[in-house]
């Protein structure tokens, strides 16, 4: 993408910077008390790193791949490690948002019950190096051990505040997927492998499955990876680990962890597999929507601003899934042209995810801070207080709605195209089903709306629900730089998607062998995938021309009138007893879809008598795929627990007559 | 883009933003005809506008600045979506930076900023009409855009212009994807612009109002922008129905004689379409709030039909 092309060594550069984070980590081990050495020398030195990341994956976007064997590992069993357009991206995704998180976090942690904050540096700088590690890893071995230091990693911050019996349920709840999905992708690379001589990438990739092996790999990836995305029905332990987990943390495993999970389906379905079955791509479209469609209902219902976004997080990564089935279906069917688009929308959304849902959690983190509030129905009005954060949030708020000009609606536009190109498909069956997908999408593009509309204006807006809200403080310096950095991002991916999309194309090309921008008859300035007769869309000149027509009015209005104003108190209908606990509360905001989606929650109620002294009023909404399908397994695995109890009885004669009985068997069959 | 397409486009910005109080003037006049009422002058709105921008705008104290841009920003994003939609002509320069896609898209803009700015000053009405208005919308935008979804299929592209070009010079026959289609955007439009029965723009009844109770912390020229703002709401909803389904007369690319009969034909066809929409209001009832998922599903169900009829019947 540069004139200077990649740097000597990219590959190098990456190993060193991912030794440099675990070094820095290391570091903080040192002093691990000291909360200044961590958060003014530390923190600000992994961001500087971070950033140097994000220019090197971009700057080895369009480089040839490079590979080295690492002298580490197990003899014999060395690490191997590459650095190809698909990992150099993933490796942008991480460096960018986590220099926003590195900063915001130099300011953000405060010595607390919990891991101290050397320990907490520590378990950060080595999640980052492990993430890192996941996309550059170019064998099964160096892939798993990467995977595992990710998730215990990440399972040592949740647990931050391990002295609270619920977030320490919560972690446990998350290091038990994290291990089903593990299982998963071992197997995965057991069946890719194929009897092969050894684990690397390279074997698998001139490995040819035959018969339903393909099939067998693909759905475990599916499982695998899709356990750890939040795919539905293994996503509950993302609305228990991320309210649980300290903001930073929740920000990067929701906009960076996440997206590995992305990576490891990209990796194995086009790169590691030579065919794709259209079928698998109805299958990932059906279980993208059906997983968009329930996260976004449930986050319209949620009262504690990070299980909301949580849901959101789940909601988008249905997205990510409908549009990565689409993908295998135009793969598939052979039309790489038309794959190249759709698998454009997937990362370009995948990036913008990273971008702004890291920004709102960042967000609620300081607002957390500020007011040691987590539920939605005790905050609001905080504009006021914290302008910063509240102006800031607006922009992640309106790019996750979904909103011209914003980065959120330029990949869900994509998408959208490519859901309509579809009648191009040779299967009469698909075509039908596909619209039956964009609807799905599109109903779950509209609710997000609803439900950052809830989100920001039950926080930010109205007046203080509490009174101690009136003391709430901005965000600190390194905050807002954290949130400014992710802000400008938000921004640069929306108004500037012809660059961002002629930058990420290199992995199209290794991916498809195809090219999205090679057949659009855009410009710099004009996105058009396919011809400009056919769709076309900029949002720098939507941008502009609102903006003109903002202050033009503006102008027009002051000089032919006038500009005067008056402040009042609130009108309201003349109503003359306003409090503001009479403002919709989170609740309150959700009824209407708590109403309509009635029959997919399940829910607690708690009314009261007309006799009651006390009456207090709840209402409890709990997963239904937990008395679905974990709750019985659980029971099952108790049942199966008491059964084998049963047999031991604790006394030694009991014992040896069980030896007595084994032995008789025993010669019975060896006779 | 030469001058004669940027003077056209223009040219129909301005006619849009200048005739958008009078198409609401028209059907207010048709309904108390219909109502057997005495009607009040076609140019009501305009002196209405005008008396708002004269009085001193009062602010609540516990607003932000969210408040106050918003007019501004909702008046924006109609006037861009005015220069989308081909009403005149479709040689629209602004249409290339705008697909239908983002029409929607910009729609939904003004209906966030909308209801952020209800829920701004905190009174228990505001955040009641914003958590409303969002309902209706949840609804209502995937519809709209499957409608506009059904055009672009039979005509092969999302951007605008292409869609009228391509529905105006097709053979003259029923195309069953484009009734139903049309039947689901006439109950969009109906909710999108506050009409009869989803709301009701001319009551202040506490209980029922969903628009009226998110603009009621507004006064003088925040309210007249925002009034204008929806009465560019509907023509804009009006004219894209017109041009999905009744895409005649529409000037095409560098006919200026063509130009010149469109601008009556619009008036004669937005004349017609007020009529028809104050029979629509007259002759119903408001529905109760919650039935207004019934109603809107079905519009969403109609319009993913149409999609699918258009699929099976090709177009």
């Amino acid at each position: 993408m540069s004139a200077i092309g990649p740097p000597v060594g990219a590959l190098e550069l990456v190993v060193t910077i991912v030794a440099a984070w675990v070094a820095l980590g290391a570091l903080g081990l040192v002093r691990p008390h000291s909360l200044r050495f961590v958060s003014r020398l530390i923190f600000p030195a992994g961001a500087c790193v971070a950033l140097l990341l994000t220019v090197i994956a971009f700057l080895s976007l369009d480089a040839p791949p490079q590979s080295l064997v690492m002298p580490l590992g197990l003899p014999d069993l060395p690490f191997h490690v590459r650095l190809d357009p698909l990992s150099a991206f993933f490796l942008l995704l991480i460096g960018a948002a986590s220099f926003g998180v590195s900063l915001f976090s130099a300011g953000y942690f405060r010595a607390s019950e919990g891991t101290p904050p050397g320990l907490i540096c520590f378990q950060y700088h080595v999640f980052l190096a492990a993430m890192a590690s996941v996309v550059v890893a170019d064998d099964a071995y160096a892939f798993m051990v990467a995977w595992e230091a990710m998730a215990l990693a990440s399972y040592f911050l949740v647990t931050t505040e391990h002295r609270i019996p619920e977030i320490r349920r919560a972690g446990f709840l998350y290091l038990l997927i994290a291990h089903i999905g593990a299982i998963a992708i071992l197997l995965c690379f057991g069946v890719l492998q194929a009897g092969g001589d050894d684990y690397t990438f390279d074997t698998m990739r001139n490995m040819t499955l035959i018969g339903a092996w393909p099939t067998a790999a693909y759905f475990l990836a599916l499982v695998g990876f899709g356990a750890k995305a939040g795919l539905l029905p293994l996503h509950v332990w993302l609305p228990e680990a991320h309210p649980a987990a300290p903001s930073p943390v929740s920000a990067l495993m929701s906009g960076v962890m996440l997206k590995t999970a992305i990576y490891g389906l990209l990796r194995v379905t086009f790169d590691l597999m030579h065919v794709q079955l259209w079928w698998w791509g109805v299958v990932a479209l059906a279980l993208g929507v059906v997983t968009a469609l329930f996260g976004v209902i449930y986050a319209a219902v949620q009262t504690d601003m990070k299980r909301l976004l949580a849901y959101s997080s789940v909601e988008n990564i249905g997205i990510i899934v409908a549009g990565f089935g689409l993908t295998i279906l135009f793969r598939a069917y052979g039309k790489n042209l038309l794959a190249a688009i759709t698998l454009t929308a997937v990362l370009y959304h995948a990036l913008n995810h990273a971008f702004f849902k890291t920004l709102l959690f960042l967000v609620t983190g300081s607002v957390l801070h500020a007011t040691k509030e987590r539920s939605l129905g005790k905050l609001g009005g905080l504009i006021h207080r914290m302008p910063w954060v509240a102006w800031l949030a607006l922009v992640g708020t309106l790019a996750i709605a979904g909103l011209p000009p914003l980065n959120g609606f330029v990949s869900e536009w994509l998408l959208l195209q490519a859901f309509l190109f579809t009648p191009s498909l040779p299967q009469s069956f698909v075509n039908m089903l596909v619209p039956l997908a964009a609807a799905g999408v599109v109903l779950a593009v509209a609710l997000a709306a609803y439900v950052m509309v809830k989100f920001y204006g039950v926080v930010f807006l109205g007046r203080p629900r509490e009174a101690h809200l009136a003391y709430a403080h901005d965000a600190g310096r390194f905050e807002r730089f954290g949130l400014v950095w992710l802000a400008a991002g938000c921004i640069a991916l929306g108004i500037l998607p012809v660059n961002v999309i002629q930058a990420i194309d290199p992995v199209n090309a290794m991916l498809l062998h195809s090219s999205a921008i090679s057949a659009g008859g855009g410009n710099w300035l004009l996105l058009a995938p396919i011809n400009a007769d056919r769709s076309s869309y900029s949002p720098l000149i939507v941008l502009v021309v609102i903006i003109a027509t903002v202050v033009l009015t503006m102008r027009i209005v002051h000089r032919f009138y006038h500009g005067r104003i008056r402040t009042a108190p609130p009108w309201d209908c003349g109503f003359p007893l306003q409090t503001p606990r009479m403002q919709d509360s989170a609740e309150g905001f959700g009824q209407p879809i708590r109403q309509v989606f009635e029959p997919f929650f399940r829910i607690e109620r708690h009314l009261p008598t007309s006799f009651d002294a006390a009456p207090r009023y709840f209402v409890r909404i709990g997963d239904p795929f937990w008395s679905w399908i974990f709750l019985p397994i659980a029971h099952a695995a108790e049942f199966a627990a008491r059964i084998v109890g049963l047999i031991q009885q604790g006394r030694i004669s009991v014992y040896l007559t069980y030896s007595f009985f084994t032995l008789l068997a025993l010669l019975f069959f060896v006779r | 883009m030469t001058i004669a397409s940027f003077l056209t486009q223009l040219l129909e910005l301005a006619i849009a933003v200048a005739l958008a109080p009078l198409l609401v003037g028209w059907v207010n006049m048709c309904r108390a005809w219909l109502q057997n009422k005495s009607a009040p002058s076609l140019l009501l709105p305009y002196r209405t506008i005008r008396k708002l921008f004269m009085k001193d705008a009062v602010v609540a104290q516990s607003a932000s600045p969210i408040f106050r841009t918003t007019p501004y920003i909702v008046f924006g994003a109609m006037c861009c979506a005015a220069a989308i939609v081909p009403s005149l002509a479709t040689d629209l320069p602004f249409a290339q930076a705008a697909d239908a896609i983002a029409l929607v898209g910009l729609f939904a803009l003004a209906r966030v900023f909308i209801a952020l700015a209800a829920m701004d000053i905190g009174t228990a009405f505001g955040a009641l009409g914003a958590r409303r208005e969002m309902f209706v919308g949840f609804l209502a935008e995937p519809a709209l855009l499957m409608v506009l979804f059904t055009a672009s299929l039979i005509s092969g592209s999302t951007s605008l212009p292409t869609i009228v070009d391509a529905l105006a010079h097709r053979e003259l026959a029923i195309y069953p994807s484009l009734a139903f289609a049309g039947v689901a955007f006439t109950m969009v439009s109906l909710a999108e612009n506050a009409r009869i029965p989803i709301d009701n723009p001319s009551t202040h009844l506490e209980l029922t109002m969903i628009h009226e109770a998110m603009v009621l912390e507004y006064s003088a020229r925040h309210l007249a922008l925002l009034e204008w703002a929806s009465a560019l709401k509907l023509f804009n909803y009006s004219c894209i129905g017109l041009a999905l389904f009744f895409p005649f007369g529409i000037a095409a690319a560098g006919d200026w004689l063509a130009l010149i009969g469109a601008a009556p034909a619009l008036i004669f066809k937005l004349a017609i379409g007020g009529v028809a929409l104050a029979f629509i209001e007259t002759l119903s009832a408001k529905l109760r709030i919650f039935r207004a998922p019934e109603f809107l599903g079905t519009a969403f169900l109609l319009a993913v039909l149409a999609m699918l009829v258009n699929l099976l019947l090709g177009g």
